[in-house]
This record gives structure tokens, sequence and C-alpha cells, in this order.
């Protein structure tokens, strides 16, 4: 019984609306499609989301995994509240996010103002919306690694260090590769996260078409015109290079899962 | 007395952490990343919201359209989040409880609102009942409204918190097990007592934890939510459509206020969030651990 509802709500909820999605999709018709897809606009749009999400995720992981790394490993005061905050992002609507970020990094902000002599300008150009998207994705990396490395056996790091490798050739040589499809996990997260992201992001970003327009929010713009269909086809094409993407993802974390072990 | 040596002098460095340098780097590598990206953000929220005095908060706050709009988050959330947490709860009971075909795959679809945009998940419906879609003429005859309304507004909500909840229980549900459900069952309890008495006093902690995170999703949500709203001002306007609006109109203070609001309830979350892993560590930390 709890499947049968589980069932019927997924089916109502999500999959008839995406469903809609993919029918109409599938009434543009090839050409007309190819034509949403190739113009330069929609183009440029999706290369500033997939690679600001990209270059976000990066930061994302490295940072994540020094941040978790520092949680798990070492005390300093107020590290409770530290372990807290990182979760800010799943709570803060993006909205607020985005008119704060965008007050901060502006170039009279209690950031922008120091970035600015240095011929810096973070908001309403892309690093701004990658900022935005290091927000949004930060947690991701540090709750998939956090809990691995605290199951991580100390003893492992003691055979090494008896073995001769320095603190740095264990780190790097035994420790991270085990904590790979952890890492992995959390950048796959964070990306697709922030591939989608719209609230923080049209504050800060500026939203110049060729330079700092996200694809979901010329979808907005397509909608606001009412061109259903380059709405439609745009939203398509995201939803095909995400999955693609997470699948890639999937593939290699299922092999690396398989080559360096921990349960994760 | 060349070997004398005092304690504490040469202290050698434990061979599995690193030397202090290290150590005070990382720690302050966190701290300056965390400042710049999360810590700063929320002092601005409050310290922009409050720069023309506490008199020109408390004003902006008795905006008639910002009243109408904290109304219509407040009923959006009051009836989305219940509407997630049956269903979450139906689903992580059917995933973790129960064994048969497709499990993975229908995981796979619960977790989908999660890596679909919210702009995309407000397309959808808009596609769904617009007025040039299938449904569209026919909803119009019948004078039901959907998109720019309240529905629209709950729809495109839940689709996006659908997740949130199953999530957090399913791989609580899974660490459990059956046995107790199955020692209740040859006892002669009836299935729905199995639940109420048995399987929901095991959850209850990771089930508010889900239903937290559910909440501050559902009254924060932009993206989905401002596809379908329409942005009638006063009517259809959630809070963060309304701080969108004001900062459009250069009503900084005003946009910052509305904001402190929604900034209170993420601190409140956390809060609770961080007291109930103190409290009941080892039943949330399995949820953690996917």
């Amino acid at each position: 019984m709890a499947l049968g509802f589980t069932l019927i709500w997924l089916i109502l909820i999500v999959l008839i609306p995406i469903s809609g999605l993919l029918l109409k999709t599938s009434t543009l018709g090839w050409p007309a499609f190819w034509s949403i897809a190739s113009d330069p606009r929609v183009l440029a749009a999706l290369r500033m989301s997939f690679g600001g999400a990209l270059i976000a995720a990066v930061v994302n992981a490295i940072f994540g995994v020094i941040l978790a790394w520092v949680l798990v490993r070492y005390r300093f005061p107020g590290k409770r509240i530290i372990d807290a905050v990182v979760d800010l992002p799943f709570a803060l609507p993006t909205a607020v996010a985005g008119i704060a970020l965008t007050t901060l990094y502006s170039p009279n902000g209690w950031i922008g103002q120091f970035l600015s002599p240095l011929g810096i300008k973070v908001a309403f150009t892309p690093i701004g919306v990658v900022i935005a998207l290091i927000f949004v994705g930060l947690p991701f990396v540090v709750r998939t690694v956090q809990p691995i490395m605290e199951e991580i056996d100390r003893e492992v790091e003691e055979a090494a260090a008896t073995l001769g490798a320095n603190r740095f050739q264990t780190i790097t040589r035994v420790l991270l590769p085990g904590l790979a499809p952890a890492v992995l996990t959390g950048f796959a997260l964070s990306f697709a996260r922030a591939v989608g992201e719209y609230g923080s992001v049209i504050f800060i970003a500026g939203n110049l078409p060729y330079v700092s327009e996200i694809a979901p929010l010329l979808i907005v713009i397509r909608l606001e015109e009412y061109n259903y269909a380059a709405a439609t086809g745009i939203a398509a094409i995201m939803l095909i290079i995400s999955f693609v993407m997470l699948l890639v993802i999937n593939l290699i974390q299922t092999w690396s899962r398989k080559r360096y072990g921990y349960g994760a | 007395m060349a070997l004398d040596t005092q304690p504490g002098q040469h202290k050698l460095t434990s061979a599995v952490t690193e030397s202090r340098f290290a150590r005070w780097t990382l720690i302050a590598v966190s701290l300056v990343f965390l400042a710049l990206i999360l810590l700063l953000p929320m002092a601005a929220v409050f310290v922009e919201a409050f720069r023309k005095g506490a008199g020109a908060f408390v004003e902006a706050l008795q905006d008639d359209e910002t009243f109408a709009a904290i109304k219509l988050t407040l009923i959006v959330a009051v009836i989305s989040v219940p509407l997630n947490l049956v269903f979450g709860v139906a689903a992580a009971w059917a995933i973790a409880k129960f064994e048969f075909k497709g499990k993975a795959f229908l995981t796979t679809l619960i977790d989908l609102p999660f890596s679909v945009s919210p702009v995309i998940a407000g397309l959808v419906f808009v596609l769904l009942f617009g007025s040039n879609s299938l449904l569209g003429p026919w909803l119009a005859e019948h004078n039901i409204k959907i998109l720019f309304a309240v529905p629209g507004l709950v729809l495109a909500t839940m689709f996006v918190t659908f997740p949130f909840v199953a999530r957090e229980l399913i791989p609580l549900m899974q660490d459990q097990g059956t046995a107790d459900e199955e020692a209740a069952l040859s006892l002669g309890a009836s299935g729905f007592q199995t639940f109420w008495y048995v399987t929901l006093p095991n959850i209850k902690w990771g089930l508010l934890y889900g239903v937290l995170l559910c909440n501050a999703r559902a009254m924060g949500e932009f993206g989905a939510v401002s596809v379908v709203s329409g942005h009638i001002r006063g009517e259809t306007n959630t809070m963060p459509l309304q701080i969108e609006i004001l900062y459009n109109d250069y009503n900084f203070s005003g946009a910052f206020a509305v904001a402190t609001l929604l900034a209170l309830l993420a601190l409140v979350t956390l809060i609770l969030k961080t007291l109930l892993e103190m409290r009941f560590s080892e039943e949330i930390a399995a949820s953690r651990r996917h």
C-alpha cells in the first residue's frame, strides 16, 4: 500500500510534469530544436551555466576536503559553530544569498571595495556567478566527505608512517585516493545543484547576454516572451547534458570505488 | 648535560597528524573561505536591513504587499510540507522495509527533483497548465486557476521539496532493519499498529530533521515559484519574490528587512538541527552516511 501510494504521488508530482516537458520537446521537431540549440545566445548561456558550475564544483571540492579535514581532525575554538554554519546554504533561501552576496561583492561593498582598486570586478561579471555557485554548492562536498573521513582507520596512517612515508606522502598517496569516491560524489552533487541554480545568481550576475547570462535565466526570459518552444528546448538541452554528465560521473565513481575501497 | 633537553623543547610531531604550522594554516584557510562565502553575506543581511535604523526596518515589514507575501509563504508551506511529509514517510517505508524489483530505479526517481533546475521545475507546470497546453482550455472553461495562483505555487514547491523527507528517512530506516517490525507483527500487531507504535517512534527525530530542511526550502524557494507565480503584487508573491521586487525597485532596506525574516528562519533551522544532532547524534548520523 505504501508502495502504491508512493508511486501514485511520484507520478503525479514529478513524472507527469517531466514527461510533459519531454513530450513538448518531441513535438518541436528536429529543425526547430536544432535552431534553438545552435542559437549563439543559448550556447553562451549554457557555457556560462555549465562552465561556471564546473569551476565552482572544483573550488568546492578542494576547499570542501580541507574543511572536512579540519572539522574531523583538529580541535579549535568555535568548531561546533563552524560545523553547523557549513549547512547554511541548505537553509538560507537563494534570493537572500543573492542580494547579500551582491551587496558584499559590488564595487563599493565590504569585500568589493578592496578588489576594485586591484581592477578585479566580481559582482555583475562571470566571477560573481561563480561566487554564487560556490555558495550554493559548498555543503555538498563537506557533508559527503566528512562521515567517510571519520571512519578512516588510523592504523593505515601509522603503517604508512612506519614504512617511511612522510606526512605529505601519507596524505596524498594513502588517504586522498581512498576518499576519492566520496569527493567525486560531493563534486557531482555540488555541480548538479550549481548548473540549475537561479535565485542566488540572477542578482549578482548582471545578466549580460553572451557574457554573464545563465541558461535558467534565458528560459525565464523566453517564457516571459511567451516563446514556449525556445524555453522548452533550452530546458531539454540542460536536462540531457546534466543527465549525461551525472551518468559519466557515476561510472567513474563505480570504477574508483572498486579500485580504492572505503565503504563509501 | 648535552642530553639534558627540557621536556617540551623537542616535541615530536605525531606521525599521524600534521605539524602545528600546517594545522593552523589549514584552519585559517577554512575560516577565511567560510567568512568570505558564508559568514559575511549572513552579516550583511542584518546590517543592510538596519542601515536606516530600527524604525525603517519595522516600517518596511508593515507594508501591505510584504504582509501579503508573508501570509502567502506560510499558506504554501502549510500545504506542501505536510503532504511531502506523508509522502516521504510512505516512500521511505516502502523502500527501506520491503524488497521489490526496480528499487534502485525508484530511489533515483525520488531524487530526480534535486538535479532538475528550479526554473525547469516551474516550467513543467507552465507547460502542463498554461493557456496553450492540453489542459489549459479545459481549466479556463471550468474557471480553475492553477498557474498564477496558490495551487501552482504549491505544486512547484512540492516538486522542489519532494525528496527531502524521504532522503533523510531512507538510510535511517534501512539502518534499523526490520527486526522490530517483525517482532511486532508476530505478536499480533496490525500493519498500521506496527507502523504507529514501532516504526514511527524509531524515526521521529530523523523525521523532524527532514521536515525542518523541507520547510526551510519550501519557504525560501525562488526559481520554481517565480516561474509559476506571475508576480502579481500583493497576490501571488511569496517572500523571496517580494525580496526580488523590492530589490529591483531599489528599495534595499525593504528587501533586506524581508530577507532578515528568512535569514532568521534559516538560523533557527540550523540551531534546531544542531541541537537534534547533539542529542540524537547516532540516529541522525546514519542518515548522513549516504
